[in-house]
C-alpha cells in the first residue's frame, strides 16, 4: 500500500464564470468528503496574485504534498499553476488542474447538476494527483543559426534580421539567384517605387553579415533532430548533399503564379494577344509596349485562378486588384490613347493607400466593368471578350489587342514535398500551415520551425516583409534563452518486456523511436518525442508508458469517476 | 428544402460568368444570372416563369461549368421549366414532345414499331430474345427515326462487325434515354424512361453500353445509377478499335475537315480527343480547328430540347455563325459526333446559302466512305 497523501484542493469561482453557475460553498463542502483532501477551499480568482499566494501558504506550512485547482482548461493556466508550485520548491508534475469551467459551467444549465458535475471531475483528478510521481525537465544546448528555406523577399528579410541580431544563418535558395518573385515586379503599388532598387539594396545588406552561408541552386531534403538541434540535409546544383547544424527554421518559399493555361476558355497558350500579369509587369517594365505596334484596347480579367471553385481554388489572392490597377494606370501613361479595361467582381483594396491608389488608376481612365468574363475567342485581328456587364444588365463582347490574365497566387512547386520533409501541414489549398489563425501565424505545428511570406497564402509585399521581421524574431527566442527546455513529459521503455518488434518506430511521427541494434531493444530519443502516446498504444507487450501518463495515473483517473 | 435552397441561390457572387459565356445570351431574352436574382429577390421561382427565353436555353452547361461558386445555373432553368410544366405553361411543341414520349417512347411521337426501321437489312441481335453479346448498342430517338440520320447506327453497325465487337440493341424496346425530356423540365417523365432503361440493360446480360449520341451518353454516365456498367461515347471505342489496328482505311477522303465539339460531349465530358483521332487517322483528311474549339467550342443550339422549341432568339443562329466561319477558314465539310449538331449545323447551312459548299458529315460517314461502304 502507497503512503497516504494530503491533497489540497483549490476551487476558483473565476468571477461569475464558474461561480455563477455552480454552488461553491456546496462544493467546497463535499470536496472535503473525499478521502486524503486535507485542504478545500475557494478563491475569487485562483490565477490572481491572492489565489496562488494561498496555494504557497499551504506548500510552506507542509500541509499538503499534492495539488489541485479546480479552474479553467488546463491550456488556460495549467502553466501559471505549475510555475507557481515551482516557485516553493515544490514538483510542478505533482500538479493536477481540474478543468470544471469549459467542461462544466459553461456547458451545463442545471445549478445542481454541474456543482455535481464539478464534484466527480474533482474526485477524479483527486484520484490521478495522488498517483503522480515527480518528473524534471531536461535542458538542451541550442545551435544559434537559423535554417531559412527560400531566398525570396521573406527570406532577405527575415535572415537579414537574424544576423544583425548577432546569430547565424544558413540559406537555401532553389534558383542560381536570391530575390524571388520580387525580381520581376518593376514599380510596387501604391506608391510606384522601383522594387528592383529596394530589393538590391537588401541583398547588399543581407551579403555584408559574415554569419551568413548561402546554398544557391540547392534544396533541402532531409531534418532530423529536435528544435535548438536540428540537422538539415541540403542537396546542391550537382546533386551532393550537406549536413549543416541548425537551431530553428524559417520556410519562405513563396508561391507560384497560376497557370492560365488550366482555364483554357481564355486561350492563354493559343494566342499571343493573351498574356499574364507576369508578362505584363515585364513588358511594362521593359517599355516594349511604347514602341511599334501599339495596342489601341487593353482588357485586363480580374480573379484568374483565384475565387474560383471550377479549378479548386476558392481563395482571394490578395495582390491581384493591386496588380492590376497599377498595370493599368503604367500602361495608360505610356499609351495615353489606348483604351483599358479592367474586369473584375469586386475590388479588394484593403491595404493602407490601396483604395486611394485604386481611385487614381480609375480616373486616369482606365475604365473599370464589373463582370467576370467567360471565354476568349479571336475574331479577325482582335481577341473578342465574352461578357456580361452586370451593372447594366447586359452580356456584350469586347473586341482586345491585348487581354491580360490576372494570375493568382498557388503554392510554389515542390511545397508539398517540403512540407513532407519538414513534417509540417498544409492547408487545404496547400500552402503551409500555421499553428493559430490569429494567435500564431508564423507558428506552425512542428516547434522550431516558423513560417514567412506567401509559402503560408497570398501577401502583398508589405505583409511579407511584415511576416519576415516576426518569424525572425519567434525563430530566434531560444537563442536569447541560450537553451531549449524540454518537458519530462516523453515515451520511456521498459526494457526488461520490450520484445525489440519495431511496432512503435513506424508508428512515431517524430522519428524519436530507434532501435538499438545490439540490444534488440527500443529507444526513446526523449529531446525528440512528443509525449503524444502513440507508441504507448501500439506496443503489443506494454513495454512502453508515457511519463505522467502512466497506464495507473490514467485508471486512477478513471476509478476516481466511478468510485 | 426550397428553390432558393435547392439551386443555392444565397451563394451567387452574381459575377456575371454564366450570362457572359452563355451561347445564347447575345441572340435571347435569356439573362440567367439577373433571372436567379429575381427568384432570389421575390423568394420564389414565379417571379422568373415569364421570362421569355427560358426556353432558349440550350442546356449547353457553360454557365455550370464555369460558375466560381459552384453552383448550377443550367440545373436553374430547369428547375425553372419544371415548374411551367407543373403548370402546363409550355409551348405546344414541347408537350407534344414529350406527350409522344410517355406514349410512344421517343419525343416525335412515332410508333415504337417503328424504332427498328433504320435498320434496313442489317443485322442486329436483340438483346436477350436473340441471344447474349458484349456490348448493348443504344440507338437513340433521333437516329432511330429521322431519315437523314438513319444510315449512321447502319455505318456504326457495319464498323462493329467488321472490327469483330460482339454486340445486339435493344430493338423495340429500346425508349428514349430521357436526357432531353429531363432538360424540358418533366423530371417525373425522365425518372420513368430511366427505369425502364435501366430495367432492361439489367435484363440484357450486358456490361458495356454504346450511344451513337453524347445526349444519351450524357444522361447515362451521370443522371443513371449504372454501376457496374461501362457506357463510353462511340468515338471512344472507335479511336480505341483504330489504335488497336482493328478499323483500317481502303479509301481517301481528300477534304479539309473542320471538326465541331458537341457541347454534350467535349464541355461536359472532356472528350475533345477521341473524335480527332479518329479523324486525322482518315487518310487523305485535312483536320482544320476553329479558333472556337475544344473548351470554346460554339454551342450549335440544339439540346436542351431546343430541338423542339424555336426559342425566342432573334438575328443569326449559332449554327450560321459556324458555317459561316468554317467556309471562311476554307473548310470543305463540317465533322461533328452528335446527331443534334448534325441537324441544326445542316439547318445553318441551309439558311446561310452555303448548303452546297459546306457539307456537314457526322464522323461516321467520313469514316464509312475511307472504309469502302458505298452501299450503307
Ligand atoms: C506580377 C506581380 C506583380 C506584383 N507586384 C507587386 C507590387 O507592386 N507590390 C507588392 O506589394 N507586391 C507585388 N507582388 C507580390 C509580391 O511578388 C509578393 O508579395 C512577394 O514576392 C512574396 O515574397 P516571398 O518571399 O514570400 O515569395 P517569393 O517571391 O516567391 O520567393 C520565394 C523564394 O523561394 C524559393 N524557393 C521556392 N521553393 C523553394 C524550395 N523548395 N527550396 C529552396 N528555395 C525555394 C524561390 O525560388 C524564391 O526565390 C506582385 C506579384 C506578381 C506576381
Ligand atoms: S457564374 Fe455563378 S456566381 Fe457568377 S453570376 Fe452566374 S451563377 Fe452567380
Ligand atoms: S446552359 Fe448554356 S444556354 Fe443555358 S443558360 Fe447556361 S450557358 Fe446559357
Amino acid at each position: 500500500m502507497s503512503k497516504k497523501h494530503k491533497v489540497g484542493v483549490f476551487i476558483c469561482h473565476c468571477g461569475k464564470n464558474i461561480g455563477g453557475y455552480i454552488n461553491i460553498a456546496q462544493l467546497v463542502e463535499m470536496v472535503k468528503t473525499i478521502p486524503d483532501v486535507v485542504i478545500s477551499t475557494d478563491q475569487k480568482y485562483m490565477c490572481s496574485d491572492q489565489g496562488q499566494a494561498e496555494i504557497k501558504k499551504a506548500l510552506q506550512e507542509g500541509l499538503i504534498d499534492r495539488v489541485v485547482v479546480a479552474s479553467c482548461s488546463p491550456t488556460m493556466h495549467e502553466k501559471t499553476f505549475r510555475k507557481c508550485v515551482s516557485e516553493e520548491d515544490f514538483n510542478p508534475y505533482l500538479y493536477q488542474q481540474v478543468d470544471i469551467r469549459e467542461n462544466c459551467s459553461w456547458v451545463t444549465k442545471d445549478i445542481q447538476e454541474a456543482t455535481y458535475k464539478a464534484y466527480e471531475l474533482i474526485k477524479a483528478g483527486v484520484s490521478r494527483v495522488k498517483t503522480l510521481e515527480p518528473l524534471w525537465s531536461t535542458e538542451y544546448p541550442v545551435t544559434p543559426t537559423t535554417l531559412v528555406i527560400g531566398g525570396g523577399i521573406a527570406g532577405i528579410i527575415a535572415a537579414t534580421d537574424i544576423l544583425e541580431a548577432g546569430f547565424k544563418v544558413v540559406l537555401v535558395e532553389r534558383e542560381d539567384q536570391l530575390g524571388g518573385w520580387a525580381r520581376r515586379i518593376g514599380k510596387g503599388f501604391p506608391h510606384l517605387t522601383p522594387i528592383k532598387d529596394f530589393l538590391k539594396e537588401k541583398i547588399e545588406v543581407l551579403q555584408s553579415h559574415s554569419g551568413l552561408k548561402t546554398y544557391l541552386s540547392s534544396e533541402v531534403v532531409g531534418l532530423e533532430g529536435f528544435p535548438g538541434n536540428f540537422k538539415a540535409t541540403i542537396k546542391q546544383a550537382d546533386d551532393t548533399t550537406v549536413e549543416e547544424e541548425i537551431g530553428s527554421i524559417i520556410v519562405a518559399t513563396g508561391f507560384k503564379p497560376f497557370d492560365a493555361r488550366r482555364k483554357p476558355e481564355f486561350a492563354y497558350g493559343e494566342s499571343t494577344q493573351v498574356i499574364t500579369t507576369v508578362e505584363m509587369e515585364e513588358l511594362l517594365e521593359k517599355g516594349e509596349l511604347s514602341t511599334n505596334g501599339q495596342p489601341k484596347e487593353v482588357a485586363f480579367i480580374q480573379c484568374v485562378g483565384s475565387r474560383d471553385k471550377s479549378i479548386g481554388n476558392e481563395y482571394c489572392s490578395r495582390t491581384c486588384c493591386m496588380v492590376v490597377a497599377k498595370q493599368a494606370l503604367l500602361l495608360k501613361e505610356l499609351i495615353p490613347d489606348a483604351r483599358v479595361s479592367v474586369f473584375y467582381m469586386d475590388v479588394r483594396a484593403f491595404g493602407k493607400g490601396y483604395e486611394e491608389f485604386f481611385e487614381k488608376a480609375q480616373r486616369s481612365g482606365v475604365i473599370y466593368i464589373r463582370g467576370n468574363p467567360s471565354e476568349v475567342y479571336k475574331s479577325g485581328d482582335k481577341m473578342l471578350i465574352r461578357y456580361e456587364d452586370t451593372l447594366l444588365g447586359r452580356p456584350q463582347e469586347l473586341a482586345a489587342d491585348l487581354v491580360v490574365l490576372s494570375v493568382g497566387m498557388e503554392p510554389a512547386e515542390g511545397a508539398a514535398e517540403l512540407i513532407n520533409t519538414l513534417r509540417a501541414t498544409a492547408d487545404k489549398d496547400g500552402f503551409f500551415l500555421e499553428a493559430h489563425p490569429k494567435l500564431g501565424p508564423l507558428d506552425t505545428f512542428s516547434d522550431g520551425l516558423f513560417i514567412a511570406g506567401c509559402c503560408q497564402g497570398p501577401k502583398d509585399l508589405p505583409d511579407t516583409v511584415a511576416q519576415a521581421h516576426g518569424a525572425a524574431a519567434r525563430a530566434t527566442v531560444y537563442f536569447h534563452q541560450d537553451k531549449v527546455i524540454k518537458e519530462p513529459v516523453v515515451a520511456t521503455i521498459d526494457a526488461d518486456v520490450c520484445s525489440g518488434c519495431g511496432l512503435c518506430e513506424s508508428i512515431c511521427s517524430f522519428d524519436a523511436l530507434h532501435l538499438d541494434e545490439k540490444k534488440k531493444r527500443m529507444t526513446v530519443q526523449e529531446a525528440v518525442c512528443k509525449g503524444c502516446g502513440a507508441c504507448a498504444a501500439t506496443c503489443p507487450s506494454g513495454a512502453i508508458s508515457l511519463k505522467h501518463f502512466r497506464p495507473s495515473q490514467v485508471l486512477a483517473w478513471v476509478e476516481g469517476f466511478l468510485s | 428544402m426550397d428553390f432558393l435552397e435547392k439551386h443555392e441561390l444565397y451563394a451567387c457572387l452574381q459575377c456575371g460568368k454564366c450570362t457572359g459565356g452563355c451561347p445564347v445570351s447575345l441572340r435571347a431574352p435569356l439573362n440567367i444570372r439577373s433571372l436567379m436574382r429575381e427568384v432570389l429577390m421575390g423568394g420564389s421561382p414565379e417571379v422568373a416563369l415569364d421570362c421569355p427565353g427560358l426556353w432558349d436555353c440550350t442546356t449547353c452547361a457553360i454557365c455550370t461549368l464555369r460558375c466560381p461558386r459552384g453552383l448550377k445555373p443550367s440545373e436553374v432553368i430547369v428547375g425553372l421549366r419544371a415548374e411551367l410544366v407543373e403548370g402546363g405553361r409550355v409551348p405546344k411543341t414541347i408537350i407534344d414532345a414529350l406527350e409522344g414520349t410517355f406514349k410512344h417512347g421517343n419525343p416525335w411521337g412515332r410508333a415504337r414499331q417503328k424504332r427498328i426501321e433504320w435498320k434496313g437489312d442489317t443485322a442486329v441481335k436483340t438483346l436477350s430474345d436473340e441471344g447474349e453479346a458484349e456490348w448493348l448498342y443504344f440507338i437513340g430517338c433521333a437516329p432511330s427515326y429521322d431519315p437523314r440520320l438513319q444510315r449512321i447506327p447502319r455505318i456504326l453497325c457495319r464498323i462493329l462487325e467488321t472490327a469483330g465487337i460482339d454486340f445486339g440493341s435493344l430493338g423495340t424496346k429500346e425508349s428514349c434515354c430521357g436526357n432531353e425530356i429531363r432538360r424540358m423540365g418533366e423530371t417525373g417523365l425522365f425518372e420513368e424512361l430511366r427505369e425502364e432503361n435501366t430495367k432492361n440493360f439489367n435484363a440484357s446480360g450486358v456490361k458495356a453500353i454504346l450511344t451513337t449520341s453524347p445526349h444519351c451518353f450524357n444522361t447515362f454516365s451521370t443522371e443513371y445509377d449504372l454501376d457496374g456498367f461501362k457506357v463510353l461515347h462511340y468515338t471512344q471505342l472507335l479511336a480505341d478499335l483504330i489504335k488497336e489496328g482493328e478499323i483500317t482505311f481502303s479509301k481517301e477522303v481528300n477534304k479539309k475537315v473542320v471538326y465541331h465539339d458537341p457541347c454534350f460531349l467535349g464541355k461536359q465530358h472532356e472528350i475533345f480527343d477521341p473524335p480527332r483521332e479518329i479523324l486525322k487517322a482518315i487518310p487523305g483528311l485535312e483536320l482544320l480547328e476553329f479558333d472556337r474549339c475544344r473548351e470554346r467550342s460554339l454551342c450549335c443550339e440544339g439540346g436542351g430540347g431546343r430541338m423542339w422549341a424555336e426559342g425566342a432568339g432573334e438575328g443569326e443562329r449559332n449554327s450560321e455563325v459556324r458555317v459561316k466561319d468554317a467556309h471562311a477558314m476554307g473548310a470543305e465539310i463540317i465533322a461533328t459526333a452528335c446527331p443534334f449538331c448534325l441537324l441544326t449545323l445542316e439547318d445553318g447551312a441551309k439558311t446561310t446559302g452555303l448548303e452546297e459548299e459546306m457539307p456537314i458529315r457526322e464522323i461516321l460517314e467520313l469514316v464509312a466512305e475511307a472504309m469502302g461502304f458505298d452501299d450503307v
